[in-house]
């Protein structure tokens, strides 16, 4: 193939540029959390610098993360929980009895804008009385999380053998109990992919807590603007707010590579 | 398929009937939500679109047919540019992260030492929340403080004003879209290429063909229902983009609504004006802009294969 020394420099220096260029911002964006609002504006100390907690100090303290850090984290466990306990026996049906038409409805929502559902949802639940309540966040969260569990988990039962049921059930097992006892246990990859997508997808979404959090409700992409003023930005500030978002959900991609990389590119082979 | 359509016999009541209804009795929880919580609003939508409805959501509102329809298709103040701005936003980023994606696939394809720290790296802006992304070009863009303007410096060009000017905000909002969903092409592309088998390289080798002509005439064609899915794929999302325009430029796109597209300006009716009809007519005229260049796109797909 190949591999003249030319083409292998060529290489190395084309990934040197891209792992460059996909991580400095955000190494920028954590070395701005760490200066003080001085340094930030002065460009001599783009990289040298004394390091400062002050911007996670105030985050913390004053501007009350933990709060929006708690409810980020609940409205992404419950919604990731509720769309796998609905998503995944549906993806199972729709995968064993070819439930094409359904399967497609339910497929949709990643095609439908957002705000087209929260005008109706902002109608019937400001009515309800339920906006700003943590049950209004966590079902429109599940619109972006159910049909991720769906897709990613009809691709995962179209490839498992129909043999390994069958044979439960030659030996006395009942459909559901082959279900529940073989296939369900020998999905857990599948479901870890699925439940891990689902909870980034949620901790990331903006605009349905944009329009349906309330003040103790707000999760934390929402919470990031409380450092932007009509005046001036507290750049120290906004820049260790945004990592605070970030950083957690980079983690799990870190430590779940796999599964993440496998979730995102679930469907993509099969043309 | 035998085993699961056989009857269950000899259980109990209840179970021989879940058993037996198991495919509805595991579908319709899922099917519900989504008929509660999709279907209806995407067809109140439709109807809040014929309507006069604005301001409180309590408001009585009256039936005005296709009035809506004829108001906003005529507006060149704000629809029109907004249309505009969309189809340019999409059109660009999606050339741009197809070309740059398969560049970038095509150099992790062969192992090399690191791989695994460079996978990293490329999934890294992908999980990253756009809020935050958005929040952290605007200090990276900033005309004064921003690293973008020392980098270019660099190499003489004179500093920029980015997300600042007028036109220059909705080609920054595109280099940020770029950089964080480049590596979804590059994932989805990967995954594409190390299932193509090396028989037909092999033969091409041997046949003395250039690296070039190997990609053009086998590589390319090989990897063309999946270039396909990574289109389908970043299209959608690109046409519905929101928060890193929310995040850079605020409500509106900015004050000269420079970078307010279909999305931006819907959201924007709808909760900054509580103009609901003319805001869910833009909704649907967008839904049939993103269902039109699907069909486009998936019928060229069944055309070419």
């Amino acid at each position: 193939m190949r591999s003249g020394t030319a083409y292998k420099a060529f290489r190395v220096g084309a990934l040197v540029l891209v792992v460059v260029g996909l991580l400095m911002p955000l190494i920028w964006m954590v070395a701005a959390s760490l200066k003080t609002n001085v340094d930030i504006y002065d460009t001599s100390k783009a990289l040298l610098f004394s390091p400062t907690s002050e911007n996670y100090a105030k985050v913390l303290d004053q501007a009350n993360y933990v709060t929006f850090i708690l409810n980020s984290l609940w409205v992404a466990f419950a919604s990731t929980v509720l769309s796998l306990l609905l998503g995944v026996p549906a993806a199972y049906s729709m995968s064993r009895f070819a439930m094409k038409r359904s399967a497609l409805v339910v497929l949709m929502a990643r095609v439908i804008p957002g705000v087209s559902l929260l005008v109706p949802w902002f109608y019937v639940f400001s009515n309800l009385k339920l906006v700003g309540g943590f049950t209004v966040l966590i079902l429109s969260h599940m619109f972006v999380g159910l049909p991720l569990v769906v897709y990613i988990m009809m691709g995962y039962f179209d490839g498992m053998p129909l043999e390994l049921e069958e044979s439960a059930q030659v030996d006395g097992l009942t459909p559901i109990g082959a279900f529940r006892r073989i296939t369900l246990p020998l999905s857990t990859p599948g479901i870890a992919t699925a439940g891990i997508l689902a909870f980034i997808f949620s901790w990331n979404n903006f605009m349905f807590a944009l329009v349906l959090s309330g003040a103790d409700t707000k999760t934390l992409p929402v919470a990031i603007f409380n450092f932007v003023g009509y005046a001036a930005i507290d750049w120290g500030g906004l820049m260790a707010a945004a990592t605070v978002v970030t950083v957690p959900i980079m983690l799990i991609a870190l430590f779940a590579q796999k599964y993440v990389v496998s979730g995102l590119t679930a469907g993509a082979t099969k043309g | 398929m035998s085993a699961d359509t056989l009857p269950v016999t000899g259980t109990s009541g209840f179970s021989r009937w879940a058993n037996n209804h198991r495919k509805w009795l595991f579908a319709s929880p899922a099917m519900a939500f989504v008929a509660v919580l999709i279907i209806f609003p995407v067809a109140w939508t439709l109807y809040l679109s014929l309507t006069d409805a604005e301001g409180s959501v309590r408001a009585e509102k009256e039936f005005v047919g296709g009035r809506n329809y004829l108001d906003v298709l005529s507006d060149t103040a704000r629809f029109w540019p907004a249309v505009w701005r969309t189809v340019q936003f999409t059109g660009v980023v999606l050339i741009v992260e197809v070309v740059l994606g398969m560049a970038i696939a095509l150099l992790l394809w062969r192992p090399f030492r690191g791989e695994k720290w460079v996978r990293v790296a490329i999934l890294m802006p992908l999980v990253a929340t756009p809020v935050a992304v958005g929040m952290m070009f605007r200090l990276i863009f900033d005309p004064n403080i921003g690293l973008a303007n020392q980098v270019i410096g660099w190499f003489g060009i004179p500093a920029q004003p980015w997300l600042a000017g007028e036109t220059s905000a909705l080609w920054t909002t595109m280099l940020i879209d770029i950089w964080q969903w480049t590596p979804m092409v590059v994932l989805i592309l990967l995954a594409g290429l190390t299932s193509l088998s090396d028989e037909p390289q092999e033969a091409a080798l041997i046949d003395g063909a250039s690296g070039w002509q190997r990609f053009r005439f086998i590589t390319l064609p090989l990897l063309m229902p999946t270039v396909l899915v990574a289109v389908l794929l970043r299209g959608i999302d690109a046409l519905k983009t929101f928060d890193i325009l929310y995040a850079t430029k605020g409500k509106g796109g900015g004050s000269y609504h420079e970078v307010e597209t279909l999305n931006v300006y819907a959201y924007g009716l709808s909760f900054d004006y509580n103009e609901y009809g003319t805001s869910s007519t833009v909704l649907i005229i967008f839904f049939l802009l993103i269902i039109g260049s699907m069909w486009v796109l998936t019928s060229r797909r069944k055309a070419d294969y």
